[in-house]
């Protein structure tokens, strides 16, 4: 079935899309253009990335009934438990369907870039399980913020490499990568979101898609119906809220919700909240919209989360926004950490920071009766206990 | 015709070229850079545009894009800049910047500055052709601007052909697979695709950048191509050297 969210044959969705590459990289991005789609499609690809999600990565991921949280917001509210997955959330979805991507184009190198670092121990993580050598790109700020998976991917045998240039972290760390790229063609860049050149944010939605067709048949099951009436997924570039919503993006009657991050404040100066400050333009091979000042250049996004401090949103994402299929809500960096507690204390769940901006929405939200939410739990909290500790007083 | 091909039916063989930074080392120095490198006999000069996040080029001209922008360089100053020596430069111009700045400069605003400045080149090498022909040929070409396109080991014989139809002022040969950078000497292989494109006889003329440091980089360059750009190797010498020092540098390529 042709959508209108499925990009045209140049990667375009609406005016966002698009790849726009040096000459450099184009026999790399064409070779992928050309092939992923029959690859993803291809019974082969398909058996073998299911026996991995099922067996490696342990899905189907529990679709949870939260119960007191259902109570306190007046909602049925269910927690699409992406943060039970191996390596602690969605990320790994991507890299187990990417490795084998790789394998297939003859790929032996894979390289990577990082914010938080979990993106980079996905990758890892799969680059350690088929034997390949891999190189991951992380701000030299990111590598002091987050050492332990630092050390985790030391430990799986990666290279981590520091971006020192810019402003030292994600934005900088993926510029890296792709400047490896131009100069060591025969890489596989393994790319951590909905974000790149095309066919690369298509590529990552069809193997984040996995989230959304399990919900189809886990609602079906629980409720009678597989469309419920909401989904809220937080989004930095957008990986987890694409795979959230892409079974759903025909079906309008299901509400979109999309959760960035407001920093101190969406007018702050301190904020990551991309579809409020940004405008049109491109980044990383990407026509988006994306925070820059008055002349273009790139403004460095602030946010308590590592993932979700990225300056541009995936061109699915700007394509939502733009055309109001999704809605864009922010939560700041205080009401994240208030609904993380929450959580916490309530359902005893631990989440990811980035998945806890996506919980602070709840309240800001006026349920009918009976509605049918589900926030997509996109990560787990171990990473973020230094930063919760901290606050633990608070 | 434009500037470059005016220039090219005055000489057409071992043309140098430099890039350099705008705003580099210091914030007034664009100008003086432009009249040394006219004054020591340079063919055309490569203004560069300095962004955020320049993908395409190496660590040298990364860091001084960087300080460029930390002095207070931006479109509106290089544009204001350039306008004070139009009169009295002769050499031609390029403008290397990315595709970013001219969408959020806004592509007519842009293009008019150009004009204004006496400028009908640019190299914008995040603008693919898929996009150029889509989006920016009817306007560049309603501007009188032309836009040049780079051509890798990579980029095949059917494609290099389509940018040779396209192409008003030169084709930019990239030496390697690369992204900019000094790299000190040309390879056997490198050499054998230089031959590959010269025997190719395209209608363009060529230029050879990314990796052309010296001399001896230049001399070889210039035996398969029209002239060579010079990029990372005279940022690096402008930053220890200055200004005042340019001749040094440009006299023993061209002795």
């Amino acid at each position: 079935m042709k959508s209108k969210f499925h990009p045209d044959k140049n990667g375009y969705f609406g005016q966002f899309g698009g790849a726009f590459i040096p000459e450099l990289l184009y026999p790399n991005v064409k070779e992928l253009a050309d092939n992923y789609i029959q690859i993803i499609e291809s019974d082969e690809f398909q058996k073998e990335y299911k026996s991995l999600l099922k067996d490696y990565v342990g899905r189907p991921t529990p679709l949870y009934l939260a119960k007191r949280l259902s109570e306190k917001y007046g909602a049925t509210i269910y927690l699409k438990r992406e943060d039970l997955n191996h390596t602690g959330a969605h990320k790994v979805n991507n890299t187990v369907g990417q490795i084998l991507i790789a394998q297939k184009l003859g790929k032996t190198k894979i390289i990577a870039e990082t914010g938080a670092g979990q993106h980079g121990v996905a990758t890892a993580t799969v680059c350690a399980l088929m034997g390949l050598e891999c190189t991951v790109f992380m701000g030299e700020k990111d590598i002091v913020r987050q050492a332990p998976n630092v050390a985790r991917m030391k430990m799986l045998g990666a290279k981590v490499v520091p971006a020192t240039s810019g402003s030292k972290t994600l934005k900088d760390a993926t510029n890296e990568a792709i400047r490896y790229w131009i100069q060591n063609p025969d890489t596989f860049y393994l790319i951590g979101s909905v974000v790149g050149p095309h066919p690369h944010p298509d590529m990552v939605a069809r193997l984040q898609a996995i989230i959304s067709e399990e919900m189809k048949w886990q609602l079906k099951e629980k409720t009678g119906k597989e469309n419920p009436d909401t989904i809220i997924a937080c989004v930095g570039g957008g990986s987890n809220a694409a795979g959230a919503f892409y079974h759903y993006l025909d079906d309008e009657d299901v509400e979109l919700i999309a959760v960035e991050a407001a920093g101190l404040g969406v007018n702050s100066g301190e904020s990551a909240a991309t579809s409020q400050l940004g405008e049109v333009g491109i980044i990383h091979g990407s026509k988006t919209i994306l925070m820059q000042d008055e002349y273009g250049q790139i403004v460095e996004p602030y946010s308590i989360s590592a993932g979700l401090d990225y300056p541009g949103v995936g061109p699915l994402h700007a394509f939502l926004y733009e055309s109001k299929r999704a809605k864009f809500m922010n939560a700041t960096d205080e009401e994240a950490l208030a609904a993380a507690y929450e959580l916490t204390k309530i359902e005893g769940i631990i989440p990811a920071l980035e998945t806890a901006h996506a919980l602070a929405v709840l309240s800001k939200i006026k349920f009918k009766k009976d509605q049918v939410v589900v926030v997509n739990l996109s990560g787990r909290g171990d990473k973020d206990l230094e930063t919760y500790i901290k606050h633990l007083d608070e | 015709m434009n500037s470059i091909q005016e220039l090219f039916q005055k000489k057409d063989k071992d043309l140098l070229s430099i890039y350099f930074t705008s705003g580099y080392p210091k914030l007034e120095d664009t100008t003086k850079v432009i009249s040394s490198l006219e004054k020591n006999g340079v063919d055309f000069i490569e203004v560069g545009l300095p962004y955020s996040d320049p993908i395409a080029d190496g660590p040298t001209i990364q860091e001084s894009s960087q300080i460029a922008l930390e002095n207070g360089i931006n479109l509106d100053i290089i544009f204001e800049q350039l306008s004070t020596i139009k009169e009295t430069n002769t050499t031609p111009l390029v403008l290397m910047g990315y595709l970013n700045q001219l969408l959020k400069y806004g592509e007519d605003k842009f293009c008019k500055a150009c004009v204004a400045c006496g400028i009908d080149t640019v190299i914008i090498p995040d603008l693919p052709m898929v996009e150029f022909e889509n989006h920016y040929r009817a306007l560049f070409d309603s501007y009188g601007i032309t836009n040049v396109f780079l051509i890798t080991p990579h980029t095949s014989e059917e494609r290099i052909r389509k940018i040779d139809s396209f192409t008003k002022a030169f084709i930019y040969v990239v030496a390697s697979a690369s992204i900019t950078g000094a790299k000190g000497e040309i390879s056997n292989q490198q050499i054998a695709y230089f031959e590959r494109i010269k025997g190719m006889n395209l209608e363009s003329k060529l230029i050879i950048g990314f990796g052309i440091s010296d001399k001896q980089t230049f001399n070889t360059a210039c035996k398969y191509a029209n002239g060579a750009i010079i990029g990372s190797a005279f940022i690096k010498y402008l930053g220890s050297n200055g200004v005042d020092k340019i001749n040094n540098f440009i006299k023993p390529i061209i002795s």
